[in-house]
């Protein structure tokens, strides 16, 4: 039953080094994909989601950035933290594709499409065969296919200025699926995007990811979409996972006070006028300095002494539904957390 | 869990959030321009070449006025002399001391580039202000007429006024205006359009606040950094074309002198006298440089964006 | 395209047109005699009045005079006699225009390829270099230049002729001379551009890519830094042809700009402004051609244009 485990991503910290100090973006986050799930990573912005994402391909800039000493991440069971940046580039693209966020800016304006496409599969791929020019061209038409555009040979020549946004994110997708990864991290890919365009690339996602069993690490602010596309969530908060589960866990059995937050502040139009959307009063903390204690307890209106000194565990809740939250100790006073999701779960 | 295990029962009582904490303010509010000026000061370069150029200026003042040469005294008897403590930069071909003409020429050639360059800021202002601040028909005619006087190369035009007004001081003070105030009027007017768009207008308006109040207020503070970091860098650019135009011979006419007319006469010299080039080159080329790397610092010093960053 | 080239070819033309009734108008409010000078002979003053009519009314003078430049007439010297601009711009033009080239193909050149060892390696010996270097130039005028190189390299250690146009050794300091201030103007666009466009998100999906670090300099990073540099050509061909007038005097180059200077200094007015009006003509011509060259090269400008 057990499915092959692809990433294993254990103590993962990363800080940069900047004029004011070093700024600890992600805390010892460890998490697992397996082959062919979609697991959601949801937080706020400067919560430590991208540099998570990016540090999978080693994407952030070192330096200044750099890896804490412990630090882990396991492709298909070789590690990642110690490669090359030469050993990493037959790894990107090929074996793990990246969608970034705002495909206005992430396609270089002076070059066309189809070579943008192409470039993934030229030269180097070691281990696999070299394509001539003309396969690869047949390979990024048949992709460009793939991912829902039309009239392909024209667009192979075009210039990224002349697609839509709806267009360019495709054309993104593209560049991330033409060398047949088997894991694909999309950061905010619908960001940017008018919501009807959102739910077509939502909509190809999935059906791209049906089709070649990919897995996908989906990074968003957004918890609607993490629930349209999801198998498993991970909420992060200033650097830390601090609740993870399937998405049912998350939505109806939420225990982390900080998604209780994010539940709340989404606007739903099938719940209750009457109920007011209750945004979570603060700022994420300064991770010049990281809080000692739970990085929520500031904000977190049922936080308790120990919150403000002392790091919370893993608390399990249940089979893969785990929350770093002192409110889940025995000695915690009960507190009854609800959302408006899980008051109509219960009814 | 064991370690828990120490934990007190108490520790798990409820205090709740603490947000005050997190948003207290950590730095003491400056105003722009002082905030401007702390890290002007605090930028080494800039603060060296503001020195240096400040010498200039107090040399270029004080030296004529107590030398005991005059800048166009002949004397037939001492002609390209070398540097001695007669003479502190020597003599020229004609036997005219050239630390009092090196100094009589920083007067006019600074003299020029400050001035032009003022009237250069003052008038573009006047004009890209108007344009952006009332848009519509004004703009526009105001708009084709300076794409076109844009497009006329400002050399040409330059060397135009001067072949028709004559060389000499004014002249050239004109003929720079001339083409200076175009390039200030089309920042000027892009700037004050980006802002009479943005929100704080905006909401002064609906106030009922007066244009003049307006653009008093809060468009020429907006405004008034880029206007003044663009008339340092319009400085050395006017110092270099007087240098040029007083080198091809349409500049300042002698008996007056500039640091244009003296790298001109020493040029002629420069196979058997160099220094009479190199001197004038040197004062030259180091006001450019200071001025230029000035420039750089109050550009970075009163960038907004920068602010509160050392 | 064609609608971008066509609003640039009319804007020229206006320009053009401004240009010359400007120098008319000019020529007419000058004050005094202007054409007159010792050595005028009858002769010369027999041709100066063929060519601006001066018997005729104001507008009869405007419209021979446009016609005159029309048909390629640029007028006549009012000291020499014979001496048409056309003749001076025939046997000059050649040599400035060579000049002027190879110190855009030295300046421009080296000027990207200092700004891409720079940015390359930001932060390090070889950008400083860079660096002071750029600045050093920006602040060094042409004619100071020219004079500092002529006296190292040509009277000081004697490596490189002085004078004159002869061959490929004459070209080097004249050429360095006049290209210098534009190099260093160039490196420094260069190496701001390539840091700019290594921040951009393109970068980082090429990397994302799995492609070489010299790949992405190549065919991504240093492909969109240039287009900034294109937008300066116009004014480089202006700085450049300025730069001609001072270092073909003091090399004693028979290009234009040395008989410019000489006509400005002997006070002969009518070469002058014709010559003016030859430059004029030829800067207005070449902002069009790099107009249309931006055009090729950055497609987005046609869009934002045609709308």
């Amino acid at each position: 039953m057990k499915r092959e485990k692809i990433l294993e991503v254990k103590d993962l910290e990363f800080s940069f080094r900047t004029y004011g100090g070093v700024v600890k973006s992600v805390r010892n986050v460890s998490f697992d994909i397996y082959a062919g799930e979609t697991v959601g990573i949801v937080g706020e912005s400067g919560c430590g989601k991208s540099v998570t994402a990016q540090s999978i391909l080693k994407l952030n800039p070192e330096p200044p950035g750099f890896f804490g000493e412990k630090s882990s991440i396991k492709f298909k069971g070789s590690e990642i933290v110690t490669k090359t940046e030469k050993e990493m580039r037959v790894i990107r693209g090929k074996d793990i594709g990246f969608i970034f966020q705002d495909p206005m800016t992430s396609l270089n304006p002076t070059m066309r499409i189809g070579r943008q496409i192409g470039e993934v599969l030229k030269g180097r791929m070691e281990g696999r065969e070299n394509l001539s020019r003309a396969q690869i061209k047949e390979r990024v038409l048949e992709i460009l296919k793939m991912v829902g555009i039309t009239d392909v040979e024209k667009r192979y020549k075009q210039y990224p200025y002349e697609l839509s946004g709806g267009m360019k994110q495709r054309v993104m997708i593209a560049i991330a699926l033409v060398g047949n990864p088997s894991l694909i991290i999309a950061d905010e890919p619908t960001t940017s995007l008018d919501v009807t365009i959102e739910a077509q690339i939502l909509e190809l996602l999935k059906d791209l990811q049906e089709r070649f069993h990919t897995a996908i690490i989906f990074i968003t602010h957004d918890l609607g979409v993490i629930a349209k596309l999801c198998d498993r969530v991970m909420v992060m908060y200033g650097g830390k996972i601090v609740e993870k589960g399937s998405v049912e866990d998350i939505y109806y059995q939420t225990r982390h006070p900080y998604t209780v937050g994010l539940m709340n502040s989404i606007a739903r139009l099938d719940l209750d006028k009457s109920v007011d959307l209750k945004p979570i009063e603060g700022t994420p903390p300064d991770l010049f300095s990281p809080p000692v204690g739970c990085p929520f307890a500031m904000r977190c209106e049922h936080a308790m002494k120990i919150c403000y000194r002392k790091l919370p565990d893993y608390f399990d809740i249940s089979d893969g539904h785990q929350c770093m939250c002192w409110l889940q100790d025995e000695r915690a006073p009960r507190i009854k957390l609800h959302t408006q999701l899980m008051d109509k779960g219960e009814e | 869990m064991a370690e828990l295990k120490h934990e007190k029962n108490d520790d798990f009582e409820i205090v709740g959030k603490n947000i005050t904490q997190m948003e207290s303010i950590t730095r003491p509010s400056l105003s722009y321009w002082r905030d401007a000026w702390r890290r002007l000061m605090l930028n080494k370069i800039a603060f060296a070449s503001m020195i240096l150029i400040g010498i200039y200026i107090l040399l270029a003042v004080f030296v004529p006025l107590f030398s005991k040469y005059g800048y166009a005294d002949v004397d037939s008897e001492k002609m390209n002399l070398f540097i001695s403590s007669q003479h502190w930069f020597g003599t020229d071909s004609i036997g005219r001391d050239l630390w009092v003409r090196v100094w009589r020429g920083a007067r006019v050639s600074l003299g020029i580039g400050f001035i032009s360059a003022v009237l250069n800021a003052v008038i573009g202002s006047l004009v890209g202000g108007v344009s952006g601040f009332y848009g519509g028909r004004v703009d526009m005619v105001i708009m084709r007429i300076i794409d076109v006087l844009y497009g006329i190369p400002a050399l040409i035009v330059t060397i135009l006024v001067m072949v028709v007004l004559g060389s000499g001081i004014n002249s050239l003070i004109i003929a720079l205006i001339i083409v200076g105030w175009i390039g200030t009027a089309r920042f000027v007017r892009g700037e004050v359009m980006r802002l009479k768009d943005s929100d704080f207008i905006a909401a002064a308006k609906i106030l009922g606040v007066k244009d003049f109040q307006i653009i008093v207020r809060h468009i020429l503070p907006n405004v008034l950094g880029l206007i003044i970091t663009n008339l340092m860098m319009a400085v050395p650019n006017a110092i270099f074309r007087e240098a040029f135009l007083s080198y091809i011979g349409l500049g300042i006419a002698p008996p007056e002198c500039s640091w244009g007319i003296l790298a001109k006469e020493g040029a002629k010299m420069l196979r058997v006298y160099p220094y009479q080039l190199f001197i004038p080159a040197f004062f030259i080329c180091s006001t450019m440089l200071a001025m230029n790397l000035f420039g750089d610092g109050l550009r970075d010093a009163l960038d907004p964006k920068l602010r509160g960053t050392e | 395209m064609a609608k971008y080239i066509l609003k640039r070819v009319l804007i020229s033309i206006v320009t053009l047109w401004v240009l010359v009734t400007v120098v008319f108008i000019l020529v007419r409010c000058m004050p005094g005699e202007p054409f007159q000078g010792e050595k005028m002979t009858p002769e010369i003053k027999a041709n100066l009045e063929a060519y601006y009519g001066f018997d005729k009314s104001l507008p009869e003078q405007y419209i021979m005079y446009v016609r005159n430049l029309l048909s390629g007439d640029f007028g006549y010297s009012m000291k020499y006699l014979n001496q048409s601009v056309n003749k001076i711009i025939a046997q000059s033009f050649p040599y400035s225009f060579d000049l002027g080239i190879r110190a855009i193909v030295f300046s421009v050149s080296f000027g990207i390829i200092f700004g891409i060892i720079a940015a390359l390696n930001r932060g390090k010996k070889l950008d400083y270099l860079c660096v002071v270097i750029a600045i050093l130039g920006t602040s060094i005028p042409d004619f100071i230049m020219g004079a500092i190189l002529q006296y190292l390299f040509g009277i000081k250690w004697g490596l490189l002729p002085v004078a004159q146009y002869l061959g490929f050794r004459y070209t080097i300091l004249p050429a360095v001379g006049v290209g210098f201030y534009t190099l260093a103007m160039v490196s420094r666009l260069m190496r701001a551009s390539m840091l700019e466009v290594v921040q951009q998100d393109y970068i980082k999906t090429a990397k994302a890519k799995g492609l070489s670090k010299a790949e992405i300099v190549c065919s991504h990073q240093i492909r969109n830094a240039i287009t900034p540099v294109v937008t300066v050509l116009g004014p480089v061909v202006a700085s450049i042809l300025c730069g001609t007038f001072v270092i073909e005097s003091i090399f004693a180059i028979p290009g234009m700009g040395k008989y410019y200077v000489e006509s400005v200094q002997n006070l002969d007015y009518s070469l002058v402004l014709g010559m003016t009006v030859f430059y004029g003509s030829f800067l207005i011509l070449s902002n069009l051609v790099v107009d249309i060259l931006y055009g090729v090269i950055d497609p987005r400008i046609r869009l934002q244009e045609s709308r």
